[in-house]
């Protein structure tokens, strides 16, 4: 709760957090706020520009841009949100492995994050879904699984300086086993850093899920996402600028509202953390 | 100095040897082998030929033979022929385009550096100003700013509008052949224009964040309290003194920062039409032509490897206290 308190003083946080916030009731409530069925084709009525009846206007299809946006933000926040969830798990369990335990351990996870790191996050995942077949869970899947390298490392450095502790040393001595110290005392006290990534994160997935998208890779049409409406808004660029430009304005705006706070939260939780 | 130079470079043998492996692994994640795509729904493959094919590529092998062999051919740059319907062998393929993704790379990469140095530094000077506000504001909307959607706009303004600047391809081609060479060279500057803008935009923030911050934490040095205090100008405390220690990491970031870059080159080589290997691998994703998507996410992973490396050695040549031997 101190946490939001503190939040509220910084104006940009705040208002990144109202963003999000906003977003959130969108996605959630999206049959009950969208003014039209997001798929319903209407010949007579395409490309209408931004009019009181289509706030946002309609596409090549007669589809209301405004009720696909909102659906839109319903997947792209789905996608973003299991994607960090996986990432996280990935990242937190294999960095905290490594700091708790050291040795041959620490150093087989170390190199490994190596490895991974040296491959372009969008060649990887290009390739893996080259090989599977594209839906939502396999972009859900195939962001998680090359997304976690930089929270591992920062995980394992924040339990490496942790774990030196006394109350470590206090729970040790009572006989807490490794993995009741690693879950119970080492990791919850992680949160901080973990939080701050997590945030930059839900940024960064959602911009690599939009691209994916737009390269005909990610999530499959008719089902809108704000990446896949972007590109069918390229084809009428000329005529009805509005099909690509809003999609794109919700993208800057969400990964933004992400980036800022998560930024935000790195200040409030450790002012003196240098930046990575 | 050499004994540092001999523990990177072990390191280097073995992230190389990981790359190999997940390159290696990478394809047989494909449902129903390797060969699926030109196989399946193929009614003119008898499973006779399948098996054929099969024995061919040797897929009946154990998996660590098949590696050995995959890993053999590899360090002679074979990889095979691509599945398209030219079969051309995949490395001529990758090595026509590998210099223009080089170039553009490395363009944009000067470019970042020449914007974000100033700014970080601008921004550290006046931290917490209006100036370092706006600024931070900027650098992140150039971060979030979905790189796809910049170039369809600036395709647009200047393309479709305006029409100042061609929209796709690397150089003109009605007429190319006959221009001087500087008209060449202005007809690739016009080329180059957008797809470097969207580059460069993107890669701007991480930098002048990292200068920044790095810049403010120096500053705060007890050796620039030392040199105010001896009188020296508030310009060769900031230029002379404070930039050339805040800069020193950029070295390492530098390495860190080529896999984002490469990557990007997936996106704006893709939406301009430029043929480099970001085009080649989107193309080869699309018609699921296996063996060059294998190649490309080897060299590409190894291209980084090698650049991580040389930052290495170039920071521990730049910093007198690995240079000389101290263990810090």
């Amino acid at each position: 709760m101190s946490l939001i308190k503190e939040l509220l003083k910084h104006r940009l946080g705040t208002a990144s957090l109202i963003i999000i916030l906003f977003l959130a009731i969108l996605a959630v409530f999206a049959p009950y706020i969208a003014p039209y069925d997001p798929l319903e084709i209407n010949v007579d009525n395409i490309l209408q520009p931004p009019s009181l009846a289509h706030p946002l206007g309609t596409d090549l299809l007669g589809r209301d841009v405004l009720s696909r946006m909102i659906y839109a933000s319903r997947i792209s926040l789905e996608v973003s949100l299991v994607a960090v969830g996986l990432s996280l798990m990935i990242g937190v369990v294999l960095g905290a492995i490594a700091g708790y335990f050291g040795g041959l351990v620490d150093l087989i996870i170390c190199r490994f994050i190596d490895i991974m790191l040296c491959f372009p996050t969008i060649f990887l995942v290009l390739a893996m879904v080259a090989y599977l077949e594209p839906s939502i869970v396999t972009i859900m899947v195939v962001i998680g699984a090359t997304s976690w390298m930089g929270l591992a490392r920062l995980v394992r450095a924040e339990i490496l300086s942790l774990k030196e502790r006394d109350f470590v040393l206090i729970a040790k001595t009572y006989g807490a086993s490794s993995l009741r110290i690693l879950f119970k005392h080492l990791i919850p006290n992680a949160l901080p850093p973990i939080l701050v990534s997590a945030s930059l994160g839900l940024g960064q997935a959602i911009l690599i899920e939009s691209a994916l998208s737009f390269l005909g890779i990610g999530v499959q049409p008719p089902i809108p996402s704000w990446g896949n409406m972007l590109i069918e808004g390229k084809e009428t660029l000329e005529v009805a600028w509005w099909l690509s430009f809003y999609p794109g304005m919700a993208i800057l705006i969400t990964v933004l509202a992400f980036t800022i706070l998560g930024e935000t939260l790195q200040e409030i939780l450790n002012p003196k953390r240098k930046e990575r | 100095m050499i004994s540092f130079l001999l523990k990177r470079f072990l390191v280097f043998l073995i992230t190389l040897f990981g790359i190999t492996v997940i390159s290696f692994s990478v394809i047989h994640l494909a449902p129903g082998g390797p060969l699926s795509p030109i196989t399946d729904f193929n009614p003119k493959i008898t499973p006779e030929y399948r098996e054929r094919l099969v024995k061919m590529y040797g897929l009946d092998k154990p998996l660590y033979v098949q590696y050995w062999e995959w890993l053999k051919k590899a360090a002679k740059l074979d990889f095979g022929r691509s599945f398209s319907p030219d079969q051309r062998p995949v490395w001529d393929k990758i090595k026509e385009r590998l210099p223009i993704t080089l170039l553009l790379n490395f363009l944009s990469l000067i470019l970042i550096f020449m914007i974000s140095i100033p700014l970080g530094v601008l921004g550290a000077v006046k931290a917490g100003s209006w100036v370092d506000r706006i600024l931070t504001i900027v650098v992140f909307v150039g971060y979030a700013m979905p790189s796809f959607w910049l170039a369809i706009i600036l395709m647009m303004i200047f393309g479709v509008k305006l029409q100042w600047l061609p929209i796709s391809g690397l150089h003109s081609t009605l007429g190319y052949e006959e221009m001087t060479f500087f008209e060449k060279l202005w007809d690739w500057a016009k080329h180059l224009i957008c797809p470097l803008f969207v580059a460069t935009f993107g890669g701007i923030a991480g930098i002048s964040r990292y200068v920044r911050n790095s810049m403010i934490e120096v500053l705060k040095a007890d050796y620039i309290l030392f040199a105010r205090a001896k009188g020296i100008s508030e310009k060769e405390v900031i230029y002379k003194h404070a930039l050339r220690n805040a800069l020193l990491p950029l070295i390492t970031i530098l390495g860190l920062s080529l896999p984002g870059l490469v990557g990007g080159s997936v996106i704006f080589e893709t939406i301009f039409g430029i043929p480099g290997v970001g085009q080649l691998m989107w193309q080869a994703v699309m018609a699921r032509d296996y063996p060059v998507i294998m190649a490309n996410l080897f060299l590409v992973a190894v291209l980084t490897l090698i650049g991580n490396f040389l930052a290495d050695i170039g920071y521990a040549l730049a910093d007198p206290r690995i240079r000389l031997g101290d263990k810090h």
